[in-house]
Order: C-alpha cells, then structure tokens, then sequence
C-alpha cells in the first residue's frame, strides 16, 4: 500500500494570525531568532491497491477538489510503499 | 413567491430565516435537506449560518458536495437567485460561486456584535434601491476574515460586486468598524451577474423591531420585488 504524507500551507501573502500568535510566544519563551511561524494542516492518507504512480494523480486530485483551497492555500506532498502490518498498526 | 432554506447537518439559522420569511414577512418558505437533489420550485435559495459537517477541514469544505448544492449550483448558473448568510457565505466561496475565502478572524477571537455595513453597489437584486445606505445587522462568526488575491479585488470593485462594507454608524469605513480583518473592509461580495449573493452578518436576526432593527428584511423585499417585476 501507499502512504501519502500531504501539507496544506496558506499561501504567501495570506495572514496568519495563528502562526504570529505562537510565533510571539516562542519569543516571550526567549527563543532567539524566529523570524516567521506559519501554521498549516498535516494529513497522512493510506492507500490500497494502486501503486505510487496511480496513487500520486490520486492525492493531487484530492488535494485540488477538497483537500487545499486554492484561493488561499498551497499543497505539498511525499508518497511511500509501506507494508501491510506495518500500516495497520500504525 | 417561494423561498428554499437549505440544511445541512450543523445549520442553525435556518429556523430564524423561516420564522422571518414566513411568520414575520408572510412569504412561503420550506426547508431542503441537504440530501435532496430537488429545490423544489423555489424561487429563491437562502443557506444558513451554522457549523455545516462541523466546519470540519474548511468551513463549507464538505457541505459544497453534497446533493442540495449540486442542485443550486446549477440553479444559479440559470440566474437563480441564492443569499449565503455566515456559513453559507463560506460554503457559496468554497463551491466556487463566490469569488474569494473567509478565513479565522484576524483576533483568532469568535465574534458576536453589532455592526454596521454600508451598501457599495446595486449590482445584486438583494439590495437594490439600497446604495449608500448603512444598515445595521449582528454577526456571529469565527472565521468571517474575507480574502481575495489583488487581481480578484480589482475585478470585483471595477465589477460592483462588492455589496457589503463594514463601517461605522454614518458610513466611514474604518480599521475600528473591521470586526474580523477583512481585506478593505468587505463583508458580502456577489457574483458577475448579482444574483448570488454571500455576506458574513446575520440579516435574518435583524428583521424585527423588537430586535432593535428591522434592516435585514430590506434584503428579503428587495428580492421578492425583483422577482415580480422580472
């Protein structure tokens, strides 16, 4: 089976007031140096029966009719064959 | 003059737009769930505020796919007319209907007041008669912080379809009137042709004197007149 790791970030330009808020409190943690924090989604999406090929035209057309928003968001993501077990318990 | 409320599981404005349409108004109004694919002869579609599927991923992400939205996608697309009022802004955004996104406040605070909204255009039939009014309505919202790339907002303004501004009482729009972040102040848009039209406050929850404002039915009268003149 196929495992896709999928980031979803708000595209430049789009505020974040998310990821100012934690970046400033990093700051007040005295963390030295965090210049920007942008805060975005991470989903982990399993896949049968397709090999990583089919799977990748899978996940972008996901990602381009629900999964990201495309006035305001960027998507990115990294495919892996992973094994039966192992995706099971994971 | 009929009205189609849709419901989605998580809708919550849906009983005050049909106690407004219907016991205060005198219009006819029936709801539509949101799995059924047939409108039903209405003549106008209204899609409530509310948490449609939890606001899950997006607000109005997964409601845009559902039977109902098919069905009005396609009714708009004939010049139907449809309001989104809150969540429904954000779903008609989400389908596509709507240019631009509603994202979290820029205060990450949920808020719930008064505001005041000062009308830009008469491009949609929902507000006809009614430019450079400032009408008072209350909003209730988390993610109301309207978004539109550069080329998307001069397209809209050269367009008029920029309805709603927030502003103040005597109509100077503000950084103070802002209650969310929006960019330039907007807090309803429609599309090319006007009768699509999305706004973040609640019109329904200001459409009788004992709410302290019967401004929101101005946008229900202004529809029905448009349809019997049509």
């Amino acid at each position: 089976m196929v495992r896709a790791n999928i980031y979803v970030t708000l595209k430049q330009g789009v505020l974040d007031p998310q990821g100012e808020t934690v970046r400033s409190a990093l700051e007040s943690l005295g963390f030295k140096g965090v210049r920007e924090v942008r805060m975005g989604k991470f989903l982990v999406i399993t896949l049968n029966g397709m090999d990583v090929k089919q799977a990748e035209a899978q996940i972008d057309e996901m990602c381009r009719r629900l999964l990201a928003n495309p006035v305001i968001e960027d998507y990115a993501f990294e495919l892996a064959t992973v094994p039966e077990s192992k995706a099971e318990t994971a | 003059m009929k009205f189609g409320i849709l419901v989605f599981p998580g809708s919550w404005s849906h009983q005050d737009f049909s106690w407004v349409l219907k016991d205060v108004l005198g219009y006819e109004a029936f709801y539509i769930w949101h799995k059924e694919a047939d409108l039903k002869g209405a003549d106008c579609i209204i899609l409530p505020g509310g948490f449609s599927y939890g606001d899950y991923l997006r607000a109005g992400a997964i409601a845009r796919f559902s039977p109902a939205m098919q069905a009005v996608a396609e009714f708009a697309l004939k010049g139907g007319l449809v309001l989104g009022s809150c969540n429904g802004f954000q779903i008609l955004c989400e389908a596509g209907l709507l240019p631009g996104a509603l994202l979290r406040n820029r205060s990450l605070q949920y808020r719930c007041q008064w505001v005041h909204l000062r009308v830009e255009s008469e491009l949609s039939p929902f507000v006809v008669g009614l430019q450079g009014r400032v009408l008072r309505m209350p909003i209730s919202h988390g993610e109301g912080r309207y978004y539109a790339d550069r080329e998307t907002l001069q397209a809209l303004h050269q367009h008029g379809q920029v309805i709603f501004r927030y502003a103040e009482v005597d109509g100077t729009i503000s950084q103070e009137a802002n209650p969310n972040g929006s960019v330039m102040n907007i807090a309803g848009v429609c599309n090319r042709w006007g009768n699509v039209l999305g706004l973040m406050p609640h019109p329904e929850r200001a459409a009788e004197r004992i709410l302290g404002t019967e401004d929101g039915r101005l946008l229900f009268e202004a529809a029905v007149q448009s349809l019997i003149r049509a």
